[in-house]
């Protein structure tokens, strides 16, 4: 451990931000061997509690978007060992499916849209095939007969997020008390971080030393990564020049439960273009299924009668008997939104070039923080070991920033 | 040359000259960079944004973050919008709102009738013009291709209108030329064909039925390559305008040589 005083609190790695991309940076850091504080007063409760968890590069595709796939392909990869290893640490089962992904068009429009996307992930080299309704309705008797075509995707699978951060909790304070002997309350802090602390406290460009609460305790470490989502713009102490351009982009999610006569609803993921809009249909092994989700950037943080109406709407064309199940829960939450859709991940340079020791940013996740997780855990922890892979310099967290863009472009 | 000729053909709305009489909306743009790259290149100096589905204001150090600092930072002014409204008083509620948030009296009004074809409700949208006339905004009112009702909405103060070529997001192009043309030739302000463009030609045929300009969103923002597809659009409404400009040859049912017969040597 890098400090031995017993007041401030002190640890190798400080992570703020116990979503599922903080949690798996604090598991992935406390396997390289460094002991590690995680903050926040509510874990896991942010966007990771609305995720439907559906580790789907290739269903997600979208045009002019080939860095993200990259990266998106990267951690699709990662998955399944990254949730054998849980499970094996833990015991906890979090709901890893490997089971297929249905892509549906539901009008003559729906099939063309989807017909020239396949086009594209064909180009790309990315596994897709189309098949026939007759086929797709074999495989899961519940589509509705009158969809417009059908494409299977093999290798879009899907987790329980609030399993899996329930389980990496439950590993971090595990490892922490047997390997460190800190209790519960010192390795998981159930606070607010209000800024970060410098070593020089006029120079936000200067080192970063630790954390600060909310209550005014100080956490000390070497590294701190800042993985609170869009409480990022709320956090003290970020170098003045660092732009982090989030925004909130809100969803609406619904939970059913499905009757024991209607078992399975679905084996399969089904997704779906309806008309034009996008929804999905997640099946979880305890017979309820995850029904998802709207895109709003209005200022309602609540859930959304309209949304809840769009989602029933357009996931019944596709599977009439989601009329029938037991509606358990409506949840809303905001993803962080970037400018690009993709992340703002690793160390931050001051104006004058030279890197920020300290300081890590693994923020603007979107609609991806859950698939991102394992191989955002595997960029910080590898650069927590000194390693920069130039192949994730575009997801660079200060792309956004003044000085950046001026060096770019000069 | 295409520069030159244009020139001196500004949009007037308003006593406010815009110098692309192409107007650009923000739904259904997959990132808010592609968007902006998109608005760019389409020569857009107007571009309309739903009230109801945007929050006005970011927080924090985010500059670049929201769609509305995007759109100051281009120097684009913001027509805000009602879509989304199904009454009188909701559209009359949201403009007012608009009009608080972004300081402007401009709005376009959109009253739908109902969510599967997202038609305009003539009788809501016309007690809504009134309304929000006799309250001092400037109504850019969306309307059907009704040529008796596009000149209502101008008697009661609309100060330019706004019909459609095809139902929202269906870029099935202008399914009634005639109509289009027949309410331009009624009408003495602006007339915006908005709605129901789905590629660049259909764009260029609105301004040779004579519109002032052409509104669109979803034929760019949800197209393969939206910042291509908007560059066409810029280029198309131009060729459009020029050609309304230029006088076309009457169609005929017989062939006309292009070479005619006079100034050849008589031997």
């Amino acid at each position: 451990m890098s400090c031995t005083v017993p007041d401030p609190i002190c640890s190798d790695v400080a992570v703020i931000g116990g979503g599922i991309i903080g949690l798996s940076i604090a598991l992935e850091a406390q396997r390289a061997g460094h002991s590690i504080t995680l903050i926040d007063p509510e874990p896991a409760t942010g966007a990771t509690f609305a995720a439907a968890g559906m580790l789907a590069p290739i269903s997600e595709l979208h045009y002019q978007e080939e860095q993200l796939l990259a990266l998106t392909l990267a951690s699709a990869a990662r998955w399944p060992e990254f949730a054998a290893r849980i499970t094996a640490e833990t015991g906890m089962d979090i709901g890893f499916r490997a089971t297929p992904t249905l892509m549906l068009g539901a009008d003559a429009a729906d099939r063309i849209a989807l017909e020239d996307l396949q086009q594209a992930r064909l180009r790309l080299g990315l596994e897709a095939t189309r098949i026939s309704i007759r086929e797709a309705r074999t495989m899961e008797p519940l589509l509705a007969p009158h969809i417009s075509s059908a494409h299977l995707l093999t290798l879009d699978h899907q987790v329980d997020p609030r399993l899996a951060a329930a389980a990496i909790q439950k590993q971090l304070l595990a490892v922490g008390a047997e390997r460190e002997g800190r209790g519960a309350d010192e390795v998981l802090i159930r606070a607010r971080a209000r800024e970060l602390l410098h070593q020089d406290p006029t120079d936000t460009a200067s080192p970063v030393i630790g954390v600060v609460l909310d209550d005014g305790r100080e956490i000390r470490a070497p590294e701190v990564v800042v993985a609170n989502g869009l409480g990022a713009l709320e956090l003290g102490g970020l170098p003045h020049h660092l732009v982090l351009p989030l925004r909130p982009v809100h969803g609406d999610i619904l939970r059913l439960r499905v009757p024991e006569h209607l078992r399975p609803l679905t084996t399969a993921t089904v997704r779906g273009v309806v008309r034009g809009l996008p929804v999905y249909v997640v099946p979880r092994n305890d017979h309820t299924v995850v029904i998802g989700a709207t895109s709003r950037e209005d200022t309602n943080a609540g859930a959304s009668a309209g949304g809840v109406h769009q989602l029933l709407r357009d996931a019944q064309v596709l599977l009439p008997a989601v009329l029938e199940l037991e509606l358990c829960e409506v949840t809303a939450r905001a993803r962080p939104g970037t400018p690009d859709n993709a992340p703002l991940l690793g160390r931050v340079e001051a104006a004058n070039g030279t890197v920020i020791p300290g300081l890590l940013i693994a923020t603007g996740f979107f609609r991806h923080g859950v698939l991102l997780a394992p191989i955002a855990a595997r960029i910080i922890t590898e650069l927590l070991a000194g390693v920069r892979d130039p192949a994730f310099d575009h997801f660079r967290p200060d792309r956004f920033s003044p000085a950046r863009q001026h060096q770019e472009s000069a | 040359m295409t520069q030159t000729l244009t020139d001196n053909d500004a949009l007037l709305i308003d006593g406010v000259a815009l110098g692309s009489r192409l107007i650009m909306g923000t739904g259904g743009a997959p990132s808010l960079e592609g968007l902006e790259a998109a608005l760019v290149a389409s020569g857009t100096e107007l571009t309309t944004v739903a009230m109801r589905r945007y929050a006005v204001h970011g927080e924090g150090n985010t500059a670049g973050a929201n769609l509305f600092d995007l759109l100051v930072q281009n120097r684009i002014r913001v027509l805000p919008n009602t879509a989304g409204c199904f009454t009188a008083r909701e559209a009359l509620m949201t403009a007012e709102l608009g009009r608080e948030a972004l300081e402007t009296d401009w709005v376009k009004l959109e009253v739908i009738a109902d969510e599967h074809t997202l038609l305009p409700d003539a009788v809501e949208l016309v007690e809504a013009t009134e309304s929000l006339v006799n309250r001092g905004f400037k109504v850019f009112a969306y309307t059907n291709d009704d040529p008796v009702l596009a000149l209502r909405l101008e008697q009661l103060g609309a100060a330019v209108v706004m019909p459609l070529g095809a139902p929202i997001g269906t870029g099935l192009g202008i399914l009634n030329p005639h109509n289009i043309e027949l309410i331009v030739s009624r009408a003495s302000v602006p007339i915006i064909l908005d709605a129901g463009i789905g590629t660049a030609s259909d764009a260029a045929l609105a301004m040779e039925l004579g519109c002032d300009g052409v509104l669109l969103a979803s034929a760019v923002t949800r197209a393969q390559d939206p910042v291509r597809m908007a560059t066409a659009f810029r280029h198309a409404v131009i060729g459009g305008r020029l050609a309304a400009q230029a006088g076309r040859i009457p169609m005929r049912t017989h062939a006309l040589a292009s070479s005619a017969m006079e100034g050849r040597a008589d031997f």
